[in-house]
């Protein structure tokens, strides 16, 4: 019998070992150590030995059993990373397959830039002041210095409602708004929105844009603050090697009245086609608000001074990427439009 | 204001400075010049011939064989001009010579003929043809008979000169004449400024003998000088006159009209001739215009003219719109032997209403319009006298003729010098500043610690403290400013509740997959109220540029439509876009109520992921969920309600409220209105954001996460078409009781299995407990109250 188990061990390692996948080592299993199985015939038969052979041969039956179910075990390790690995294979996909899209959209522009503007001041402790866009005509021209008959007048003509009644032609009248509201307090303020010339629309004309402006007003307000804000937001908006340089100009609300070039940001001012050659690239104008706009507002001329710029994020986003055409921003080009999706942080 | 270079060495030292130098220290110091325009750029080898023969060309009608002497030699050049003949001084360009744009002249046959060179027309030599004489417009040009054959051109006739076209500013119209850039430029190099030495013989006989003059309304012209010239002989003005008028931008014409122009842009000051005779009368009456009197101005034009018009007029009947435009009845001709000269001051404000009323614009009535220089009227009448005198052979009858209450003080204005420097932020020396007031030729005095300052009639622009800090820092420069941040208490800054929250609507809606458009706030009266929520009246403009433009939009879906149509139209057949922006309404006063709205349009594929089959076009469901997905972020609770709009599909409308309030509208466009845009199935919506933002959601309220499971119960029910599912879940939630946490559509059918006009919808329902796990036989009696309740109201359990 004993010989006989020997056979057996030697058979069923032989079998699994020729196993060469779960399945038909599964087969061995059931077939060697099943209840059906030659062991567990032999464990059934020792009822016919003798008393005092019984434990030694149930002891070598079940070292038998040990040693094929270790073995088996093992293998069946094997074969069944075998068959997951068989399996995975055979899930490969092509990874360079495009994956399923996102829909994602983006902001305008024009969005893009005054938020940064915005942004970038607010940082800066100012608040956004919003206005109407049709507009009386003392908030958008008599406040601001502008008397009817007013020669400057004529640097922006408007569209009227009526008489008194007209589209803003800049972003000015909010400031006169917010200066006449805070009845002669300091004020820090950005106010972006759109606003609307007679001009006939083409490549560099637009009877509607935007503006953004900004306005100071505070003890002891010194163009030298001025100067050094434009800087800053220069810096900021632009790059930090940026310089700029300011030149006399005129406006009716500001006295003395500037614009500001900053250095090419394209050729850092060796000269270039976006500067024209001239290493200085116009970005905005301002001044020293006017002491008869502070007084129309009430504020006391001679106590509180104050700053106002004023910018055209058309044509910042204009020069910035070199955009050839300001009607691109009205027409909404799904094409252009979304050319503008990515930071650029 | 065109400024030759050449001219304005004139009257100030301009040290040699190259032009872009010049022109640089210009622009950094207050007056921006535009352009530096070289009249010889591209000019070479140009030179005066002398025709000496001019024969037709035998195998050519329209040219002409020219022997010209070049000096020294004769050569035979073809020219096709209609004006040239025998005896004439021309242009000639050489062979070798270079004209603007690069042409290169080279010797050349001519239909079997050589030619050595061309004869040039002025345009030809780079000068813009409405500037070139009419005589001379449409073919060559012909030189004076004492022009030396074979000189140089460029030299001889002033083209070797540099333009600097500088861009004005309103406040800046001392810089519209050659002296006043002339003190600009005298400031800036301090350099005296040279004005014109007047001298001319008079006749005995006096002006007034001829002239008698009549001021009707001295507010509006409080100085009137008239010059009487006789013996003119009305001809061509010499080269050098013709040359400073073209480099001006002035076309010549003759020698009067010319010497008037010639002032005008010497001086600033408007001058007018009038052929004495023609005048009729001897007398010069200014008075306002009667109604609907007429008058015929040079440009041929009859106008009409109003009380507020101011007019010269012989006493009878009107000769000039004054300050704007001659009339053609008193017009210098060649046959004109007497004029009249006149200078005059007249108020800005009745010169731009005339000017804007007739819409006419002139050099004269732009100068008036911003103010000339009181002191200068009576001048620029001498200077005129003078050349006059000198060029058209001219007798200048003895004195003037003249009105005179004018007021020309200088003002004076009174400054700190620690008052600028503290506006500026700076540091700048008394004696500096004194000497810039000097090279600006301000008189100063110092008083007190106080600069006292009359400021020449010449800048207008002048008039308080605040304008002498920008002449210093100016002139001083303003790279000197420091830069500095304002010392102001620090301010937190940031953006309001509502700019924050149209912050977020626009970041969701492109999350959301929209590109954000921007259309214009001006459309036609056909489309600013399509789609309108609220109707109200239209508000048109005074005067539009075009009927396209004419009328403030209701509603933002007309143009933002119009952007769909154009991205299809260029074959982007899935387009979804959104815009903000403010809607135009009638308001309780005469401002509008500008309503801030959003809108979307959408159309073609929603998702579009080919490759693995899957496929959304947009329908009105993927709108509605990004709408419902808005109100989840805002924390504000939507509801669609069946709708109706002009332009929308009937059956796929629905109005968004909140808590009851109609505040936008979604849909589908109706068929008819998708053709007339060209647009295959397109979803819109439009929605308020001013009353959106109305509600303040307040702060965010956490609950604890659940610590028991919830169960989940599902209901079919087989419905009439007409039955809405918004109705049913209302029906279940009101019944399901306090364990209810949910109800969701999971399903629809509505096919060949039911009846007709029916439909079947099934629900989830969701129970939960906050406090304990739920029993089955609690959520059973739940369950079991929806089902009474929804078999009570008729609805058909589907098992
Ligand atoms: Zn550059």
């Amino acid at each position: 019998m004993e010989a006989q188990l020997n056979e057996l061990k030697t058979e069923a390692l032989e079998k699994i070992k020729a196993a060469t996948n779960v399945k038909e080592l599964t087969a061995v299993r059931v077939a060697y150590l099943g209840k059906k199985g030659p062991i567990t015939d032999l464990l059934k038969g020792m009822g016919k030995l003798p008393a005092e052979e019984r434990p030694k041969m149930g002891a070598l039956v079940n070292v038998v059993r040990e040693e094929v179910t270790a073995q088996l075990e093992e293998r069946m390790v094997i074969l069944e990373e075998q068959a997951i690995n068989e399996k995975l294979q055979s899930e490969t996909i092509d990874i360079t397959l495009p994956g399923r899209p996102v829909k994602t959209g983006n902001a305008h522009p024009l969005t893009r830039v005054v938020e940064e503007i915005e942004d970038l001041f607010i940082s800066m402790g100012y608040e956004v002041e919003e206005g109407p866009e049709v507009e009386k005509d003392y908030y958008n021209f008599e406040a601001l210095n502008l008397p009817k008959g007013h020669p400057a007048r004529d640097m922006q003509d408007s569209f009227y409602i009526s008489e008194d009644i007209l589209l803003r032609t800049h972003t000015s009248p909010v400031q006169a708004r917010t200066m006449e509201a805070k009845g002669g307090e300091p004020i820090k303020i950005i106010c972006p929105g759109k606003v609307y010339r007679r001009d006939n629309d083409d490549a560099t004309h637009s009877h509607q844009f935007t503006q953004i402006e900004g306005l100071v007003i505070g003890e002891d307000i010194r163009m030298s603050d001025l100067k050094g804000t434009l800087s800053v937001f220069a810096k900021k908006m632009f790059g930090d090697d940026r310089e700029i340089r300011l030149r006399p100009s005129f406006f009716p609300f500001t006295e003395p009245s500037v614009e500001m070039d900053i250095s090419c940001f394209k050729c850092g001012g060796e000269g270039c086609n976006v500067c024209k050659k001239t290493g200085w690239i116009e970005i905005l104008g301002a001044g020293m608000v006017h002491p008869n706009v502070l007084e129309m507002a009430g504020y006391d001329s001679k106590r509180l001074t104050g700053f106002a710029f004023g910018m055209g994020p058309e044509r910042i986003a204009m020069l910035k990427y070199g955009i050839e055409d300001i009607r691109h921003f009205y027409t909404n080009d799904v094409r252009f439009l979304s050319q503008f999706e990515r930071t650029e942080v | 204001m065109l400024v030759s270079i050449k001219w304005l060495k004139e009257y100030v030292n301009t040290q040699d400075l190259p032009p872009a130098e010049l022109g640089e220290k210009i622009t950094r110091s207050g007056i921006e010049v535009d352009a530096v325009i070289d009249r010889s750029e591209g000019l070479s080898n140009i030179v005066v011939g002398y025709v000496e023969s001019c024969e037709k060309h035998p195998e050519a009608d329209k040219l002409a064989i020219c022997q010209v002497n070049v000096g020294g030699t004769v050569d035979q050049i073809i020219c096709g001009a209609p004006n040239i003949a025998a005896g004439q001084h021309v242009i000639v360009a050489r062979p070798g010579a270079t004209l603007p744009g690069g042409m290169k002249i080279k010797k050349a046959k001519l239909r079997g003929e050589e030619s050595n060179g061309m004869i040039c027309s002025l345009q030809e030599l780079g000068i813009e043809g409405k500037l070139v004489p009419k005589a001379y417009a449409e073919g060559i040009y012909v030189l004076p008979e004492n022009a030396e054959v074979g000189s140089d051109v460029l030299t001889n006739f002033d083209l070797d000169d540099t333009v600097l076209e500088l861009g004005l500013t309103p406040n800046r119209a001392d810089a519209m004449s050659m002296l006043g850039v002339a003190y600009e430029v005298g400031a800036i190099l301090e350099e005296e400024v040279k004005l014109p030495e007047i001298t001319y013989k008079e006749a005995e006989d006096k002006a007034s003998s001829m002239l008698t003059l009549h001021i009707d309304s001295p507010e509006d012209n409080p100085l009137y000088v008239a010059k009487v010239v006789r013996g003119i002989e009305v001809k061509e003005s010499p080269m050098w006159l013709q040359q400073r008028l073209m480099a001006s931008g002035v076309r010549p014409h003759n020698n009067v009209v010319d010497i008037t122009n010639y002032v005008l842009m010497e001086y600033g000051q408007p001058l007018h001739a009038f052929d004495y005779d023609l005048l009729e009368t001897g007398n010069i009456t200014v008075r306002h215009a009667k109604t609907d009197e007429l008058i015929t101005t040079l440009d041929g034009n009859e106008r009409k003219l109003s009380l507020n018009n101011l007019v010269i007029t012989n006493g009878k009947k009107p000769v000039a719109l004054a300050g704007v435009m001659g009339g053609a009845n008193a017009e210098v001709s060649k046959d004109t032997t007497t004029i009249v000269i006149e200078s005059a001051y007249f108020a800005s404000g009745s010169i731009r209403q005339t000017s804007k009323e007739h819409n006419l614009r002139s050099d004269a009535s732009s100068r008036y319009e911003k103010g000339v220089d009181p002191n200068r009227v009576i001048p620029a009448a001498e200077r005129a006298a003078q050349l006059l005198s000198e060029i058209a052979g001219g007798e200048v009858l003895a004195g003037s003729v003249i009105f005179d209450q004018l007021k020309r003080e200088e003002r004076i204005v009174k400054v700190s010098p620690d008052f600028i420097n503290s506006r500026l932020g700076m540091k700048i020396r008394f004696d500096d500043m004194l000497g810039i007031l000097n090279r600006l030729q301000f008189k100063t005095e110092a008083m007190n610690n106080q600069l006292v300052i009359s400021v020449p009639t010449r800048r207008q622009d002048i008039q308080i403290e605040e304008d002498i800090i920008e002449e210093i820092a100016r002139l001083y420069g303003y790279d000197e400013i420091p830069s500095t941040l304002p010392e102001t208490a620090t301010t937190p800054g940031g953006l309001s509740p509502y700019q924050l929250k149209r912050r977020i609507v626009r970041s969701y809606l492109e999350g959301a997959g929209l590109l954000q458009a921007t259309t214009y706030s001006l459309t036609s009266e056909k489309s600013a109220t399509q789609f309108a929520m609220k109707h109200t009246e239209l508000t048109r403009l005074l005067m539009p540029m075009s009927e396209e433009r004419s009328t403030l939009r209701q509603s933002l879906l007309p143009h933002l439509l119009e952007s769909v149509t154009y991205n299809t139209a260029r074959r982007t057949d899935s387009v979804a876009l959104y815009e903000t922006g403010s809607v135009f309404l009638k308001g309780h006063d005469e401002l509008l109520n500008e309503e801030e709205h959003v809108a979307v349009a959408m159309t073609g594929l929603w998702l579009d992921n080919s490759w693995q089959g899957e496929k959304k076009a947009v329908d009105f469901f993927v709108l509605k969920g990004i709408v419902e997905g808005l109100g989840d972020k805002l924390g504000i609770a939507l509801d669609f309600e069946r709708g109706e709009m002009d332009g929308l599909h009937p059956g796929r409308t629905a109005y968004i409220t909140l808590d009851g309030h109609r505040i936008g509208i979604i849909g589908q466009l109706h068929p008819s209105e998708q053709k007339v845009r060209d647009l295959k199935t397109t979803i819109v919506m439009e929605l308020s954001l001013a009353e959106l933002f109305k509600e303040h959601t307040g702060p965010l309220k956490y609950t604890q996460v659940p610590r028991y499971p919830s169960i989940t119960r599902d209901i079919a029910l087989v419905l009439s078409k007409i039955v809405e599912a918004g109705t049913i879940e209302k029906l279940i939630r009101s019944a399901g009781g306090k364990l209810l946490k949910d109800v969701r559509v999971f399903d629809l059918y509505e096919g060949d299995n039911l009846e007709a006009g029916k439909k079947s919808v099934a629900f989830s329902l969701t129970y939960f407990d906050p406090e304990k796990t739920l029993t089955d036989e609690e959520v059973t009696a739940a369950h079991e109250k929806v089902v009474a309740r929804l078999k009570d109201s008729g609805a058909e359990l589907r098992s």
